[in-house]
């Protein structure tokens, strides 16, 4: 029973870090679908959602303001970015936007360490979703976990509609799939590319603005999450926001779950301290070896088109 | 001889007398300097075959760094200090690695291959963060630097260094016999027309898979040197911006020479230690610099050298 | 002999059947030509062919054996070589290269990563030997990405020659040349018909009738007729469903 109950928790733990990296990864799977722009830049928009959140919650004193401003102000870090430094790598070759994002990496993180030091931040999490609701028996779970739960699923249900049920949804479709026919029905690409860009920049931001009074906001917050986010996107295939959503859960509960299970698991088939080393090396490897079994299964992921 | 070999050869030489330059002006740090440049020189070298020639735009290549790295440390750990053999251990390794984890990304291509080789290198430094044997994350300091022919003789730092400039002369030697053989003419042709290749009877997957494979093995060696430079073994080594740095060396050299390869590495290692020499956040500088070099000039340092040349201009 | 036999192949994208239950016969010695209009399914004809495609369902025999499962390589091996429409070369290799790269192709190992593939004569004098026979010996040197179309169309044509083909698949050699380069470009299909058996693409109706043995029209994924140029000429339903389409 209580085995159970730590199942369920870590399945719960596991979702809502999956939701998580959705909302990250969306944003980026539709620029490396429509655009097939591979841009390393964007877990530093992650990050500095969470530092835009610190910064604005402290000056307002307001955790929903502070969530507000932060949200305006990765969309326009986003659009900024847009139109400095990625219009002009559309046409160049993956290698030259691989150097010029991670050149802005190199350019953001910096950057947010002068702004706000090394050391972690905290942001407080706000009264209304504070203290833990009863699950199953004693079981508890924390009302801002569940939260973050509820948000990315509005923001993926949103995004279904968006995509499924607007006009601009079904440009970003056909674009995916066949950007010269989109060019040729006469719509503004760029402008299309720029609101993509936008979008996704405030995704990752909104993201990591929701994580920051569960996590402590720090410098290297954007390498891990932009690596879990590539895993994401391969797993699900290059485009597909359904592939990114699919992917990202299915990463966020294997790596949760794992981490606690993996050494319990191996313990019934070798002796219990090999578990524990053999499941400590092996826990973080797993959604790598998750990627890999899917590639060899699939080669363009689990929801992308044959190339 | 052409003007690449010639470029190269100029190049060792030059740092071949670094180590009398330091000792006149009393500078033993210069060679030190020199030392890591030619290290990552070897590195550098290393991925331009497969990214330079091959077009395969590897982001985990600091993993066979890594591999190079801890095979020292794992040999050193067994009693095995020999310096030939540490090498053979860790380029056997990275062989070892690079087959199985190229077999799976090389059936990919474009993004795909950037994110996989990526993710690959991140599973590879994850290993070693969680390996407590050899100090996870910390990772662990070497008693000493590895031995030849059962002496201590790379204890010298300028014995040392020459040490290393013979193997970077030696990989850039076979790297150019390499990619001027069948072999390379046909890695190259992989570069520039996938589907021709095939209409003419190639199959490319095994020439790459070749290529991944030689590429991780030298860069593994590489990483023995560095790991007896700095006499410390860290999972640091494997990080991804580490091989994003690989990569901007390759770019500020000129990818696709081997010369250019070699001048990006030692540009890039001093371009490093002058600005961490300015402010600890030189990665702000360093940042800028790429970029505009990416933005403007896509041929590298040397093609913006070419470019403002007097008289060179098309 | 037949040396070339496709039965009832089929490839569709979505809806559209691009090739339609098609059979072909081509025997040995002859020179081929297959006509029809832009969209007709002759480029993925000739993808299916090479093993660049793989057909929803039909077979491909080649010289007797069954090679609708090889990939292209072994189909290459076995004798089987073409050309693009889009030219493909390699841009940054000079046409000596190009076609030298295609010799090594069928002689002995490319796992060799010491001699300079440069010196080695026996590819080199081959190689020079297709260019000659495209009449490209004076372009040896030029790199293939630097060459004018009419050039780089000849230079697609030795590259092929130089796979040493039973059977040759030239899809649209002449598309894009002018007048003095298609010339050329005829002179030496016939020069090369009898040696090497061909199946042409092209919609140069005077290159056609002139050269062909036999045609065949393909209109919307089908083979409609067959037969010499003579009898494709007067064929009722062909004129009407592609020569009436034609200026000629
Ligand atoms: N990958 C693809 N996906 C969808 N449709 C395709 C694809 N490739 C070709 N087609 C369609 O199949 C049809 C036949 O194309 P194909 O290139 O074989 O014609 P073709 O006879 O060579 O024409 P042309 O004379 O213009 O070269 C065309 O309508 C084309 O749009
Ligand atoms: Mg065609």
């Amino acid at each position: 029973m209580r085995m159970a109950n730590l199942f369920l928790l870590q399945l719960l733990n596991g979702a809502q870090f999956g939701i998580l990296l959705f909302l990250v990864a969306a944003g980026l799977t539709l620029v490396f679908g429509i655009m097939d722009f591979i841009n390393l830049a964007h877990g530093v928009l992650y990050m500095l959602g969470a530092y835009l959140m610190a910064m604005f919650a402290l000056a307002t004193g307001s955790f929903w303001l502070g969530l507000l401003l932060a949200l305006g102000a990765t969309l326009a870090v986003g659009l900024v970015l847009e139109w400095a430094v990625f219009r002009r790598l559309y046409d160049r070759p993956h290698l030259d936007q691989v150097l010029a994002t991670f050149a802005l990496l190199l350019i953001l993180s910096e950057g947010v360490k002068i702004l706000w030091g090394s050391a972690p931040l905290n942001v407080a999490m706000p009264e209304l979703l504070s203290g833990s609701v009863p699950l199953a028996g004693p079981l508890r779970y924390p009302v801002y976990r569940i939260a973050i739960i509820a948000a990315g699923l509005a923001t993926a249900l949103g995004l279904w509609w968006l995509i499924t049920r607007t006009r601009a949804g079904m440009l970003l479709r056909a674009g995916a799939s066949n950007r010269p026919m989109v060019a040729a029905l006469g719509v503004d690409i760029s402008r299309l590319f720029m609101l993509v860009f936008a979008l996704g920049a405030m995704l990752a931001g909104f993201a990591g603005a929701l994580v920051s009074p569960v996590l402590s906001v720090d410098p290297g917050m954007g390498d891990q999450i932009l690596i879990l986010t590539f895993v994401v996107i391969v797993i699900g295939g290059v485009g597909s926001v359904k592939g990114a959503f699919a992917g990202a859960l299915l990463v966020g509960i294997v790596d949760t779950v794992g981490r606690i299970f993996g050494p319990i698991w191996l313990k019934l088939v070798m002796d219990p301290a090999a578990a524990a080393q053999a499941g400590r090396v092996l826990a973080p490897m797993l959604i790598y070896l998750l990627m890999a079994a899917v590639l060899s299964w699939r080669p363009n992921g689990l929801f992308g088109r044959p190339s | 001889m052409s003007a690449a070999p010639k470029a190269a050869i100029a190049l060792l030489v030059l740092m071949a007398l670094v180590p009398p330059l330091a000792a006149a002006i009393g500078d033993p740090f210069l060679t030190v300097i020199a030392t890591r440049m030619a290290v990552f020189a070897i590195a550098a070298l290393s991925l331009d075959l497969i990214l330079g020639y091959g077009a395969l735009v590897s982001f985990g290549h600091a993993a066979y760094l890594g591999l190079g790295a801890y095979a020292v440390a794992v040999c050193a750990r067994h009693g095995i200090t020999d310096l030939v053999v540490q090498m053979a251990a860790g380029a056997g390794a990275a062989a070892v690695f690079a087959a199985v984890s190229g077999a799976i990304s090389l059936r990919t291509r474009g993004i795909y291959f950037i994110m996989i080789t990526l993710a690959f290198g991140q599973m590879a430094y994850f290993f070693f963060v969680s390996l407590s044997a050899y100090g996870g994350d910390d990772g662990t300091s070497l008693a000493a630097r590895s031995t030849l022919l059962g002496r201590d003789w790379l204890e010298n730092d300028t014995a040392f260094f020459y040490v290393v400039l013979a193997c970077l002369a030696l990989a850039y030697g076979g790297l150019h016999r390499l990619v001027h053989a069948r072999f390379g003419r046909v890695l190259i042709g992989t570069r520039e027309s996938e589907l021709r290749m095939r209409a003419i009877g190639y199959r490319p997957f095994r020439y790459r898979l070749a290529a991944y494979v030689i590429s991780g093995m030298i860069c593994a060696v590489a990483g023995v040197l560095l790991a007896n430079q700095t006499e410390y073994v860290s999972p640091a080594y494997m990080a991804w911006t580490r091989s994003g740095e690989l990569i901007v060396m390759l770019l500020l050299g000129g990818i696709g020479t081997l010369a250019g390869a070699m001048a990006g590495a030692l540009v890039t290692v001093g371009l490093e230690e002058l600005l961490a020499g300015w402010s600890e956040h030189w990665r702000l500088g360093f940042g800028l610099i790429l970029l505009a070099v990416v933005l403007w000039s896509p041929a590298g340092l040397a093609g913006l050298v070419r470019r403002l040349l007097p008289g060179d201009r098309a | 002999m037949t040396l070339l036999q496709v039965e009832n192949l089929r490839k569709s994208y979505g809806a559209l059947a691009v090739t339609d239950g098609l059979s072909l016969s081509v025997a040995e010695g002859e020179l081929h030509a297959i006509i029809g209009p832009n969209g007709a399914g002759k480029t993925t004809l000739i993808a299916q062919l090479s093993g660049q495609l793989a057909p929803d369902s039909g077979t491909v025999r080649f010289g007797g054996a069954d090679i609708t499962r090889l990939d292209m390589a072994s189909r290459v091996r076995a004798g089987l070589a073409r050309s693009f429409q889009i030219t493909t070369l390699m841009p940054a290799m000079t046409a000596l290269e190009n076609v030298a790269l295609a010799v090594q192709g069928r002689s002995g190992s490319s796992f060799r990563f010491w001699r300079p593939v440069a010196r080695e004569a026996a590819l080199n004098d081959q190689a020079m030997d297709c260019l000659a026979q495209v009449g490209l010996a004076d372009r040896a040197g030029r790199p293939a990405g630097a060459m004018s179309h009419g050039e780089k169309r000849q230079l697609e044509l030795a590259v092929a020659l130089a796979c040493r083909p039973r059977l040759l698949l030239l899809d649209e050699p002449l598309a894009g040349t002018g007048p003095q380069e298609a010339e050329v470009l005829v002179g030496l299909l016939a020069a090369l018909r009898g040696e090497v058996t061909m199946v042409l693409i092209e919609h140069d109706m005077e290159a056609v009738f002139a050269l062909a043995d036999r045609v065949s029209v393909l209109v919307y994924g089908q083979i409609i007729a067959s037969g010499t140029p003579g009898a494709i000429r007067q064929d009722p339903a062909v004129r009407a469903a592609y020569l009436g389409e034609e200026a000629c």
